[in-house]
C-alpha cells in the first residue's frame, strides 16, 4: 500500500448545459499521508472546485469525470449516497472560506458542534457536549460552555473560523481541506489561523491541502504545491524546490509578484490580463506568457516529470526541465 | 425562563402576551369562572339587560344559600348567560383558532420544504395543489363542506386548515429556495449531514419566524372564521357556547339587546389582538440576531 492518503487522476469538470463548459481538465495529484499540500491559482482557477468534486459537493449541473480518485484505498466516486455521507466529515472535512456563511445563524455554536458528533459516533448528547468544549478549547476559545450557548453573531470573524475549524476536526478527520480559510479574515487573525491548523496537523497527524492565492503564506506552510492555471495543473512541485527555482512561467510570474529578491527582469509585480478560456486550443497560459510561442498557441503542453519529483506543463522546458534554447 | 423574560421586555409583545394568558386561563378555568351554566334556558328571564339580578331558585347553576343571582352581561333570547356563555366560549374559539393553525402550519411547512428542497416533480404537485386550493373561494368552499360534512368542531377545525396551509406552503418554499444554497447548507453537507438533517436541524429553523407570523395571524384569523361560519350557521352547533353562535344568536336583537352581540365582539377582538401582538413578538425572538 502506497503512503498515499489521496491519489485522483484525470478529474476533469464541466458545467452543463447547451453551451458546455469545461472549468477542470485532466487534473491529477498525490497527497501523502501528513505532509500539507498547496493549491494554489488565481479566482476561477478551478482549485476550489477540484476540491468539492472530490466530496461530490459541486452544485447542480456541474459535471465531474475522473478516471481515479482514490482515497485511503477508497474510490470517491464510486461511493454510495450513504458511504459518501459518512466520509464526509468523518474522513474528509472542509473548512470554507467564509466563516460569515459557513455557520447557521439560528442554531448556537453547541448544536452545530454537537450535530456533527451525534451523527458520526452516534454520541449522547452529554457525551457529545463535553466532546464540543473539548474542541472549542482546543482551538483556543476561551469559556467554552459559556461559548457553546450563544449564536454566530455573537462572535468575531476570526473566532467564527476558529468555531469552523472545529466543527470541522468534531469527526476526527484524516484530511482536513482548508479552502482559503484566510481570505475573509482581517490579516492580523490570519496568521492565528494558520498557526493554529499547522498546530492541529501536527498534533494530530492531519493531512492538510491549503486552497490559497496567497503564494507567500505556502512558501511556508506547504510541503509540495500544486499551481493551477485556468483549470488545468501547470506545475506541482515541492515547496522548496517551486520557491528556488519555478519551472512554469505562470508559476515564475506569481512568485515574482511577491518576491524582493527576484532577478529584476523576473520582477513581474503583475501579470498582464487577458480572459482565461480554459477550452481554446493551445496552452491556456500561451495569451499572457512573454515566452509563448507557435507552438504554445496551437497545442496545449502536457505534464511532464522533472528530476523525479516535480511536474510542469510548458513547451519552453527542455528534457532535464531547463530553460529551453528557445527562451 | 431566558426566553419569556425577553418576551416580556416589550411592550407591545407584554401586551399580546397578557391578553393571550387572560384568555387562556379564562378557558382553563371556566367551570370555576362561570356563574351559571352557559346552556342553561330560562324562559321568565329572557333579553335582561347587563347587572340584572334574578331569583337564585329560577337557575341552577347559582349557589343554593343566595338569594338572588346577578346576571353581569345579561341574558339572550332564551335566557342563558351572557358571561357564561362568553366564558366557555372561549375554550372553543381557542381550541378551534390553535388546532387549526397547529394542522395547517405541519401540513403546510411540510409541503413547501419539501417542494422547495427537492424541486422537480415534488414541486410541481404542490404548485398544482396550491393553485386548485387558491382558484376556489375559501368562505365557499368552508360553506360547500361544512354543509356536505354536516359542522362540528373537528369538521370547522379541518375546513380551516385546509383554507390555510397554502399560506405556510408558499412562505416556507420560497425560505427554502434561498437558503438551501446557504454556505451553511453547503457547509453541513460537507460534515456528512443526510437530508432529513439538512432539512430539520439546518434549514427549518430558519423558516420559523416567518411560519410564527403566519401562524399568529392565521390563528386570528381561524378564530375570526370560525366565529363567521358559526354566524352563517355552518360552522359549530348552534347550542355550543362559542362566540361565534353568540354572534348569530345577538344579531337579530342588535337594536333591542346589544349585549347579546356585542360582548363576544369584544372578546373576540381581544383575543386576535393579543394573538397578533404576541406572535409579532415571538417572530423577533426567534430571530437570534435580534436578541439582545
Amino acid at each position: 500500500m502506497s503512503a498515499s492518503i489521496l491519489e485522483v487522476e484525470g478529474l476533469s469538470i464541466s458545467f452543463g448545459g447547451a453551451t458546455r463548459r469545461q472549468l477542470v481538465t485532466d487534473v491529477s495529484f498525490k497527497v501523502e499521508r501528513g505532509e500539507a499540500l498547496g493549491i494554489v491559482g488565481e479566482s476561477g482557477s478551478g482549485k476550489t472546485l477540484t476540491m468539492l468534486s472530490l466530496l461530490r459537493l459541486l452544485p447542480r449541473g456541474a459535471d465531474a469525470r475522473v478516471v481515479r480518485a482514490c482515497f485511503d484505498g477508497r474510490d470517491l466516486f464510486s461511493l454510495t449516497p450513504a458511504a459518501l455521507q459518512d466520509v464526509r466529515g468523518r474522513e474528509i472535512a472542509v473548512v470554507f472560506q467564509d466563516p460569515l456563511t459557513a455557520l447557521n445563524p439560528v442554531l448556537t455554536i453547541g448544536r452545530q458542534i454537537t450535530e456533527v458528533l451525534r451523527r458520526h459516533f452516534r454520541s449522547s448528547a452529554a457525551d457529545a457536549r463535553r466532546r464540543a468544549v473539548e474542541l472549542l478549547a482546543n482551538v483556543g476559545i476561551p469559556d467554552p460552555p459559556l461559548r457553546l450557548r450563544q449564536y454566530p453573531h455573537e462572535f468575531s470573524g476570526g473566532m467564527r473560523q476558529r468555531v469552523t475549524i472545529a466543527m470541522a476536526l468534531a469527526g476526527e478527520p484524516r484530511l482536513l481541506i482548508a479552502d482559503e480559510p484566510t481570505t475573509a479574515l482581517d490579516v492580523t487573525v490570519q496568521a492565528d489561523i494558520v498557526t493554529l491548523i499547522q498546530r492541529l496537523q501536527r498534533e494530530q497527524g492531519l493531512t492538510v491541502i491549503w486552497v490559497t492565492h496567497d503564494l507567500a503564506l505556502l512558501a511556508r506552510i506547504a510541503d509540495r504545491v500544486l499551481v493551477m492555471y485556468a483549470g488545468r495543473v501547470v506545475e506541482d512541485a515541492p515547496a522548496a524546490k517551486l520557491f528556488a527555482a519555478p519551472k512554469h512561467p505562470y508559476a515564475r510570474a506569481l512568485l515574482g509578484s511577491i518576491r524582493q529578491d527576484a532577478p529584476r527582469r523576473n520582477r513581474a509585480t503583475s501579470i498582464p490580463l487577458t480572459a482565461a478560456d480554459a477550452g481554446a486550443l493551445g496552452c491556456p497560459f500561451a495569451p499572457r506568457c512573454a515566452e509563448a510561442r507557435d507552438q504554445c498557441r496551437s497545442v496545449s503542453p502536457v505534464l511532464k516529470v522533472y528530476g523525479g519529483d516535480t511536474r510542469a506543463a510548458c513547451w519552453a522546458l527542455d528534457d532535464d526541465g531547463a530553460r529551453g534554447a528557445g527562451s | 425562563m431566558k426566553f419569556l423574560a425577553s418576551l416580556y421586555r416589550s411592550p407591545q409583545t407584554r401586551t399580546g402576551l397578557i391578553l393571550l394568558t387572560f384568555v387562556v386561563l379564562v378557558a382553563l378555568a371556566a367551570p370555576l369562572l362561570a356563574p351559571f351554566s352557559p346552556v342553561n334556558v330560562d324562559p321568565s328571564g329572557r333579553l335582561l339587560p347587563p347587572l340584572s339580578r334574578v331569583l337564585a331558585s329560577s337557575t341552577q347553576g347559582a349557589p343554593a344559600h343566595a338569594e338572588t343571582a346577578l346576571h353581569v352581561l345579561g341574558t339572550d333570547s332564551v335566557g342563558r348567560d351572557v358571561l357564561s356563555r362568553l366564558i366557555y366560549g372561549s375554550r372553543l374559539s381557542l381550541t378551534v383558532g390553535f388546532l387549526a393553525v397547529l394542522i395547517s402550519a405541519v401540513f403546510g411547512s411540510l409541503v413547501g420544504c419539501l417542494s422547495g428542497y427537492w424541486g422537480g416533480w415534488v414541486e410541481a404537485l404542490s404548485a398544482w395543489l396550491i393553485d386548485v386550493q387558491l382558484s376556489f373561494p375559501f368562505l365557499l368552499l368552508a360553506i360547500f363542506l361544512l354543509g356536505a360534512l354536516g359542522g362540528g368542531t373537528l369538521a370547522v377545525v379541518l375546513v380551516l386548515a385546509l383554507g390555510t396551509w397554502v399560506n405556510y406552503a408558499r412562505i416556507v418554499r420560497a425560505q427554502v429556495l434561498s437558503i438551501k444554497h446557504q454556505g451553511y447548507v453547503e457547509a453541513a453537507h460537507a460534515t456528512g449531514a443526510g437530508t432529513l438533517r439538512i432539512l430539520f436541524v439546518h434549514i427549518l429553523p430558519n423558516t420559523l419566524s416567518p411560519i410564527c407570523v403566519v401562524g399568529s395571524f392565521s390563528m386570528a384569523l381561524a378564530i375570526l372564521t370560525e366565529a363567521g361560519l358559526s354566524f352563517l350557521g355552518v360552522g359549530l352547533d348552534p347550542s355550543t357556547p362559542s362566540w361565534g353562535t353568540m354572534l348569530n344568536d345577538g344579531r337579530d336583537y342588535l337594536l333591542t339587546a346589544w349585549w347579546i352581540a356585542t360582548m363576544p365582539g369584544i372578546a373576540i377582538g381581544v383575543t386576535v389582538l393579543g394573538v397578533t401582538l404576541f406572535g409579532e413578538g415571538l417572530r423577533e425572538l426567534l430571530d437570534p440576531r435580534g436578541l439582545r
